[in-house]
């Protein structure tokens, strides 16, 4: 299958953007990056994604797939080499429930608790730690999420290691606490290390920076994304 | 169909009989002619079982077999399909690239369309309820571009059978419907939603379905008691 066949839209800076990268280069897929600015964006990205408007967008065959773990999902079953969710239904309703947590209690409070101001960091800081704390519980004893080899959560929660450290500088705050939770922060250093993931992490200064600025824009109207929490 | 007597106590389904997240899992488990427990939470308190069972997010439905605990709806009806596959039809399409657009559907339903009918039955004034009933109708357009391509002239999302699309979408009918009737307004109908209109029929009259929609006049009662305590709906105890 040459590269012409798969295309990824991303945004270089998105944590689900890069999740699909992940998953093609464990599996040796090639594809062909389409950076989209997405402040500006393209007649092509508005052509695949006229409902949401977002990155990624997977195109295979001329077909767009949307929606980050959608397509996590349909990588896994169309690419069956490395697979990345494991085969009994209850380890993968074991994965899929905890990537859901991840993305609705994490993502969002701690994203808030870097642009949030006095007890509204705190609160978003508390929803954060509370759910570190009950992830570092399926790490524990574990070299990956997936066992020995890097798996759909790992993916799924990789983000963790490379954004929320970003998010902690840019915040002044500290929500992975290598005392408080060494299980995360050994997984961490293992998922980084690995070879196809450090092959493939956005440069750690234009991250730093580019939140800086989402920071400054998006602090003043915070509030509205309380509700997240 | 009515409940099975589960003699061995494998499968229970923690749930709730107004809750369209419970409908789903007691769908597909009926889809596949499983038998189990069907064990009622009392609105507004969470039971040991729940809280033992769903430690982390204290929510309903939870699917417990066996030793396992299975929680998040459309995750418990994944499992049903995997680890009853050979019992009964498919739930999920067999073309990945079919799962890919029914998993999308499913998140579209959940994170943008059933926001707003949700808003509409707890009564909330977060904006006014002309604004969310277009974005209830609104949804339902696109979901009715979404039926004609995806059933492809068949009864369901799922072809001959109803499937993963079918269950997610079709587990709101039943609310959509006391909208409809409670604001006095129409959202699905023959000649706005004609596609829509036809599959929400012969949804509600399907075999695994039909026992676990709800009664109407039961959920209106419910829904007015839901609003005299929203707060309840919002930080149960």
């Amino acid at each position: 299958m040459g590269s012409e066949d798969v295309k990824v839209l991303c945004f270089w800076a998105s944590p689900f953007s890069i999740r699909v990268e992940w998953a093609l280069k464990l599996k040796g897929v090639d594809y062909e990056y389409i950076e989209q600015d997405v402040f500006n964006k393209s007649t092509l990205l508005l052509e695949l994604n006229p409902i949401h408007k977002k990155v990624p967008v997977l195109v295979h065959a001329s077909k767009p797939i949307l929606e980050s773990f959608v397509i996590l999902e349909y990588i896994d079953e169309t690419w069956k080499q490395h697979p990345l969710l494991p085969q009994d239904p209850y380890q993968r309703a074991h994965d899929r429930f905890w990537a859901n947590f991840a993305e609705n209690k994490l993502l969002y409070a701690s994203f808030i608790a870097m642009v949030a101001t006095g007890d509204d960091t705190e609160k978003a800081l508390n929803v954060a730690r509370d759910s570190v704390e009950k992830i570092e519980q399926e790490i524990k004893g574990k070299k990956f999420f997936g066992g020995d080899n890097i798996g759909y959560l790992d993916i799924a929660l990789g983000w963790i290691s490379y954004w929320i450290p970003v998010y902690e500088e840019v915040g002044s705050m500290q929500i992975l606490d290598p005392l408080r939770f060494p299980a995360i922060n050994a997984w961490m250093t293992n998922f980084l290390n690995h070879p196809v993931i450090k092959d493939r992490l956005p440069p750690r200064d234009d991250m730093v920076a580019y939140f800086h600025t989402r920071k400054k824009i998006v602090s003043p109207t915070y509030h509205d994304l309380m509700k997240y929490l | 169909m009515t409940e099975k007597k589960n003699s061995n106590g494998e499968v229970k389904l923690l749930g709730a009989w107004p809750s369209p997240f419970v409908i789903r899992a007691r769908i597909a488990l009926n889809i596949k002619s499983v038998e189990y427990d069907f064990i009622e939470e009392t609105f507004g308190k969470r039971s040991q079982l729940l809280l033992k069972s769903n430690p982390v997010n204290k929510q309903i439905p939870v699917l417990i077999h066996g030793h396992k605990c299975i929680a998040e709806s459309m995750i418990i009806v994944q499992y049903i399909h995997e680890a009853w596959s050979s019992s009964g039809p498919p739930i999920l399409p067999s073309l990945p690239y079919d799962r890919a657009i029914a998993r999308f559907w499913l998140t579209y339903i959940d994170d943008k369309w059933f926001p707003p009918l949700k808003s509409i039955v707890l009564g909330l004034d977060t904006e006014p309820i002309e604004e969310k009933l277009e974005k209830v109708r609104e949804g339902l357009v696109l979901l009715e571009d979404a039926f004609n391509k995806i059933s492809k002239g068949k009864d369901f999302f799922g072809g001959n059978q109803i499937g993963y699309l079918d269950i997610g979408f079709g587990s709101f009918l039943a609310w959509l419907k006391t909208v409809e009737v409670t604001e006095g307004v129409s959202l699905v109908h023959e000649t706005t939603t004609p596609g829509l209109a036809k599959w929400l029929q012969k949804f509600c009259a399907h075999d695994a379905v039909k026992d676990v929609l709800p009664p109407i006049d039961k959920l209106i009662a419910f829904s007015k008691m839901l609003r005299a305590n929203v707060d309840l709906v919002i930080n149960p105890k």
